[in-house]
């Protein structure tokens, strides 16, 4: 079992050498150096109106909003705040009747060409021009000639509208797409009072960021589809919780509005997402509306499902788990539910003696991942040496992706990557080193040994963030490249990035493989028909074991499926039992994040039809198998998790009302040790197989999220544009991919970020289905490619 | 030599003055080497050449030569604000001249291409700098060229380049243009533009380019006349050069004056000395107003300045002077409006010049100098209101806070209200827009008053009576 520590991270700071004091409106103000008077002014709650200011982003000045006041060597002199630095004695003030004139001739500007459509505006009630039109403008337009037009509005990508008349031009969305996101799609066109934000011609604003421009926009310019005309703000009521849908743990509100989610927001959490989301984590709230969710627990009849009621179907999951053989019940699953539901089931296992049991679906890392000193994305992004043995960060984890590129171009980190093909962090990489699957280990001592490298090494402190680059590629390369990694830098800490949204809380509590008996064995074991009971906790193995033929096999080995889902997913289709699952925004809970940050989730809104949480499931279970039980709430299971896992207790009383959540260490007692792999001797005349995910895929929440199920790319190999010479085949062909196990056909593409010999196939993607070559206990895959 | 004397180059008037800029511009092939080194050409490099750097940069500096852009920042001084020790560090050098009614930086250009870069090439040895760009205005097709032409013959001939006469000393100069766009003449959307982004200005601060500038490296912007000045002040040393205009504002200026006078041209005046009577009136310059008729109102340092009145026509082009009496020298343009003027379709033109001109960066400028203009339109028209002169005012003081600067007038009794102007924008085209509207109305308020619609006023009677 685990033990788990317990760290506040928001100990005070030492005492600051940069510190100034100055004074607003006759009140002293400390601040830090370097800050502008903006930032001291909203310490302490003095409110300067401004459209362009973002505190986490560069200051520009544009929108000349912020004027204030600020004693000078001639007199007071007006200076935009968001552009002045602080300097110790100086005196600002922020309500004199020039500031006033200013503020309102301001407003007054920025309304001229404005078109004053609130009533039909989505941003009509949250709209910051709207608001401090009210609050610092004189009430009243002179305004009398006819405003600019263009043709509204208009798309600029597959998620956001832009309405140019509506744009006051403060270079938030521009400045976001450049500075913040790295994806300057988008800019100012023309000049003068004609100037507008556009995409440059034939190329849209294709980032996975997207729906943080339209967040934002300090006015209606900048809308999201999936958000467009659904509701007045005045109608929407929310709460704070944390997006579940990979495990960075972005803060969010979940906003609702008759009993519907209808829109996240990203919440400024310093230590997490600064305010950022990514697109899928912001616009998947479509899949929990969806009319494709389960709404009644089901039981297989035949060859079809009929409607039962949750007593009729927990007793026949109840009857099967009591008959099934000693040691033959299954848990799959669990990483997309709370903390709670994780720790009800570990219980329930643990009361029944179910001892097959993983929260990984053979795509992670060992648990023992966990037992390294940990890292933060804070302290991985502090400073010194980040090296990459992960997948595509942009690509699974994106707002991680936003914290290290920020960190690097700040210029206080260095990155050292080394991946079998190119990522999204390549560009910003100090050294980026291509090893293909299965080389990683053995390229890891070469590179920390160049005299630069180990120079950076030495400089500073060392985080070594890790996942699973590869899901044709055994776990134990990376986890041998790791132990390679710590050899030359032993004091590096390590920042698991498994990409699954509660996967370390699922781990952490209870549903972590016993003696080695993870989701691969469990799913061999069920194979050879040792299975009596496969219970997938919101798992779908079909879909998501890279090996798509042991999951096969295990699925129809097992005897009896219970499967709880909130759709009917591939594998639930086979199930005996389906049970309708409460889905994120429907329950209450904790969740834990990469880090082992501890943050609520929230309920905002009824389970669709008779769902329920997964923990209450398990309560039923519980009673039904003979187990006392004094589960009937939530904070029931909280009180129960604080007492069987010390340190946690603490933690979850006290996150509710925490924003920023609590890290809790985890500390594996016996870290396994890996069987090391070895690639077996390459055949030139094959590709190695790279198969990893990309953002958008065939994922359940993405393809019922009708906003995002058409960004999910055609499946497609990969290969290096010299390498489509020597398959013989051209640009979008379709070529045929085999090996021993099984041959599919695939269009084939050119890439350079994909290095000579690899051939990159992204996961789950629409189409043939690579998967099929995939064989688990061959530590990397090796395929031909012959042109048709 | 291929060409023979002209009385002058075109456009251009010679009087009885020394000429520290315009000395070969009588020669109709002025801008080949050939003339060039016939007439003293690269002398000045070779004696700097000769002599530590510091000296050369101490010479500029002690001459007081003048930033003849628009701000009259010395150069030495300019120079010095580099910090030490960093490298590499640039010369910029600001053709991108487009002030409305300036041209005099096109005449050196075209005239006398080598005088600007053997200036380029002092200031590169004098300050320090490893690599120039000069950087022309895209509309002047005829500088561009002459330049090219020039710098191709100079890098032939040795003057620039990898060590320069024989010396240790090497710098390249790079030719750029414009695309059209007048901020660009700002120092820092200059740098913006030649790092091939949109010509907007910076932010401030950092105030000066010196220490932040073109690739976030220290840079000197200089102006074109500035630099063709050093040639004649290394030949002709400290003492010639301060002998001439006075000691806050030694040494000539390139002055282009347009408008209603009888001879339209450039001149090289003298610096401190020579007043606007003089230029406007004086037979060796403009030779009075046209047709004999009464001068109204000229703009005396480019279309951005508040105008005067023929009440300041005694001033001396001394910006000490200039600027307490309401208005700038700027960039050397002086635009004459005679009796006959239309005075608010003049402030409409140059107005309707800077709202267009706007880079659309910061809102007082984008949105405040279009309205101005579209309300002035409505005035010029004879649609406007009392409401909409007030209104003009109002406008402008979004744009620039406070009193903005304007000339004294015994006829209507208001006193002078100095400069500079505090303005609410990033950059100077704002404030722009706004100083013909300004000047315009507070110095002939009567010519709006005589176009606007006056409507009456019907009275509202109560119901409750």
């Amino acid at each position: 079992m685990t033990t788990i520590d317990t760290t506040d991270t928001n100990d005070m700071p030492p005492q600051d050498p940069n510190a100034v004091s100055i004074t607003i409106n006759g009140r002293t103000v400390s601040a830090r150096k370097g800050d502008f008077i903006i930032a001291a002014a909203d310490s302490i709650d003095e409110y300067i109106p401004r459209f362009c200011y973002h505190p986490r982003m560069s200051s520009v000045g544009m929108c000349r909003q912020c004027m204030v006041e600020v004693e000078g060597p001639r007199g007071p002199m007006m200076v935009v705040s968001c552009m002045t630095p602080v300097a110790d004695g100086q005196i600002v003030r922020t309500d004199t009747p020039q500031v006033k004139r200013a503020q309102e001739g301001m407003i007054e500007l920025l309304l001229a060409n404005h078109p004053l459509d609130c009533p039909v505006c989505d941003k009509g009630g949250e709209c910051p021009l709207q608001d401090q039109a009210f609050s610092h403008g004189a009430g009243e337009s002179r305004f009398v000639e006819e405003k600019r037009h263009f043709e509204k509005p208009i798309p600029i990508s597959d998620l956001v509208f832009l309405d140019r008349e509506r744009c006051i031009l403060c270079d938030r969305c521009t400045r976001f797409a450049d500075e913040v996101a790295g994806d300057p799609l988008i800019s100012f066109t023309q000049r003068g009072n004609n100037t507008q934000v556009m995409t440059f011609p034939d190329e849209p604003f294709a980032s996975y960021f997207s729906g943080n421009t339209v967040q934002i926009c300090p006015v209606g310019a900048l809308t999201a589809s999936p958000y467009r005309f659904k509701a007045r703000p005045w109608d929407l009521e929310q709460r704070e919780s944390t997006c579940t849908t990979c495990s960075v743990g972005c803060r969010t509100v979940v906003q609702s509005s008759r009993d519907e989610l209808l829109r996240y927001q990203g919440v400024d959490s310093d230590p997490v997402n600064w305010g950022w989301l990514c697109d899928k984590g912001r616009f998947n709230f479509q899949s929990t509306n969806s009319d494709d969710r389960l709404s009644t627990p089901q039981i297989k009849s035949g060859d079809s499902f009929v409607a039962s009621s949750w007593s009729d179907a927990l007793d026949s999951v109840a009857r099967v788990i009591r008959h099934s053989r000693e040691g033959s019940v299954a848990i799959l699953g669990g990483a997309r539910g709370t903390n709670e539901d994780a720790f009800m089931w570990g219980a329930l296992a643990d009361a029944a003696g179910i001892t097959m049991r993983d929260a990984n679906l053979d795509d992670g890392l060992p648990a023992s991942i966990f037992s390294y000193p940990q890292a933060t994305i804070d302290s991985a992004c502090a400073g010194g040496t980040v090296i990459l043995l992960a997948p595509d960060i942009k690509e699974e984890l994106p707002v991680l992706y936003l914290r290290l590129r920020d960190a690097v171009q700040k210029k206080r980190i260095r990155l050292i990557e080394i991946s079998s093909h190119e990522t999204g962090l390549t560009k910003y990489a100090w050294k980026s080193i291509r090893a293909e699957s299965g080389t990683a280990a053995a390229a890891v001592p070469g590179l920390l040994a160049q005299a630069d490298v180990s120079a950076q090494l030495a400089s500073g402190p060392v985080v070594v963030v890790t996942g699973r680059p590869n899901l044709a590629e055994s776990a134990s390369h990376t986890m041998d490249a790791l132990s390679g990694v710590l050899a030359v830098a032993p004091s590096a800490s390590v920042l698991p990035v498994l990409r699954r949204g509660n996967v370390r809380g699922a781990l952490s509590l209870g549903l972590a493989p016993l003696n080695g008996n993870d989701a691969a064995t469990i799913l061999e074991a069920s194979a050879k028909g040792d299975v009596d009971c496969l219970i997938l906790l919101g798992a779908d193995p079909l879909s998501d074991v890279a090996d798509v033929d042991l999951a096969r096999r295990g699925i129809a080995g097992a005897k009896f499926i219970v499967a709880i889902d909130t759709f009917l997913t591939d594998s639930a289709s086979h199930a005996d039992v389906v049970l309708p699952a409460a889905a994120y925004g429907e329950k209450d809970g904790t969740t834990m994040n990469l880090e082992g940050r501890v943050t609520s989730v929230v309920q905002k809104i009824t389970p669709h039809g008779t769902s329920r949480a997964d923990w209450m499931i398990a309560v039923e279970l519980l009673t039904l198998l003979g187990h006392e039980s004094n589960f009937t709430t939530l904070s029931d299971i909280q009180r129960a998790m604080s007492a069987a896992v010390p340190g946690f207790g603490s933690t979850t009383t006290a996150v509710a009302i925490k924003r920023d959540g609590v890290v809790v260490s985890v500390t594996q007692r016996s870290p396994e040790s890996a069987a090391t792999s070895v690639a077996p001797p390459r055949n030139s005349y094959e590709f190695r197989l790279d198969l990893s995910r990309k953002l958008f895929d065939r994922a359940i929440g993405t393809i019922t999220s009708p906003s995002l199920a058409n960004l999910a790319a055609e499946a497609n190999i990969f290969i290096h544009p010299l390498d489509l010479d020597r398959v013989g085949a051209a640009e979008g062909t379709n070529v045929r991919v085999s090996n021993s196990h099984s041959s599919i056909v695939l269009p084939v593409r050119g890439s350079f970020s994909i290095p000579r010999g690899t051939a990159w196939v992204p996961f789950n993607q629409i189409g043939a289905d690579v998967r099929e070559l995939v064989r688990r206990n061959e530590s990397i895959i090796d395929v031909r490619i012959e042109s048709m | 030599m291929t060409g023979g004397t002209w009385k002058h180059a075109p456009g251009f008037y010679v009087g009885d003055r020394p000429q520290v800029v315009t000395s070969r511009f009588q020669y109709e092939d002025s801008y080949t080497l050939e003339r060039y080194l016939a007439t003293d050409g690269y002398k000045g490099l070779r004696s700097a050449l000769a002599r530590p750097a510091s000296e050369i940069h101490d010479e500029v500096r002690n001459a007081t030569v003048l930033g003849r852009g628009g701000a009259g920042f010395p150069a030495g001084n300019k120079w010095g604000l580099m910090p030490q020790g960093v490298w590499p560090r640039y010369l910029v050098v600001n053709g991108d001249e487009s002030e409305p009614g300036t041209y005099k930086d096109r005449l050196l250009m075209e005239c006398d291409p080598h005088q600007l870069i053997e200036g380029c090439l002092i200031a590169s040895y004098a300050a320090g700098l490893s690599q120039c760009f000069l950087y022309i205005r895209g509309e002047m097709a005829l500088a561009q060229e002459r330049i090219a032409a020039a710098l191709n013959e100079a890098y032939a001939a040795g003057y620039i380049g990898k060590n320069i006469l024989g010396s240790n000393f090497s710098v390249d100069i790079v030719l750029h243009w414009g695309a059209g766009a007048y901020v660009v003449g700002e120092e820092t959307a200059l740098i913006e533009s030649l790092e091939g982004n949109r010509g907007m200005p910076r932010l401030k601060p950092p105030y000066f380019p010196a220490a932040n500038g073109l690739y976030g490296q220290p840079t000197i912007v200089n102006n074109v006349e500035t630099l063709a000045n050093l040639p004649w002040l290394l030949n002709n040393g400290t003492a010639a050069y301060t002998a001439i205009g006075t000691a806050t504002s030694p040494g000539t200026r390139m002055v282009a004056v347009s408008g209603h006078v009888n001879r339209p041209g450039v001149f090289e005046i003298i610096n401190g000395i020579t007043t606007f009577r003089d230029l406007l009136y004086g037979d060796e310059f403009c030779q009075g107003i046209r047709n004999g008729n009464d001068l109204k109102a000229f703009v005396p340092g480019g279309g951005s300045a508040p105008w005067f009145t023929p009440d300041q026509l005694d001033l001396p082009f001394e910006a000490s002077q200039v600027g307490p009496a309401g208005s700038m020298l700027g960039s050397g343009a002086v635009m004459v409006m005679d009796s006959t003027t239309d005075i608010p379709r003049a402030a409409l033109t140059l107005t309707r010049f800077y709202a267009h001109e706007s880079c659309g960066k910061c809102t007082p400028c984008r949105e405040g100098g279009t309205w101005l203009e579209r309300i002035l339109s409505r005035v010029v028209d004879g649609k406007g209101t009392d409401a909409d002169l007030d209104q003009l005012f109002e406008v402008g003081e979004s744009i620039c806070p406070g009193a903005f600067p304007h000339a004294s007038n015994e006829k209507l009794g208001i006193a002078a209200v100095p400069f500079p102007y505090r303005m609410n924008t990033i950059c100077f085209v704002g404030p722009s827009a706004y100083a013909p509207v300004h000047s315009a109305l507070t110095l002939f308020r009567s010519e709006f008053d005589a176009r606007i619609v006056k409507r009456t006023m019907i009275k509202v009677t109560a119901v409750s009576e």
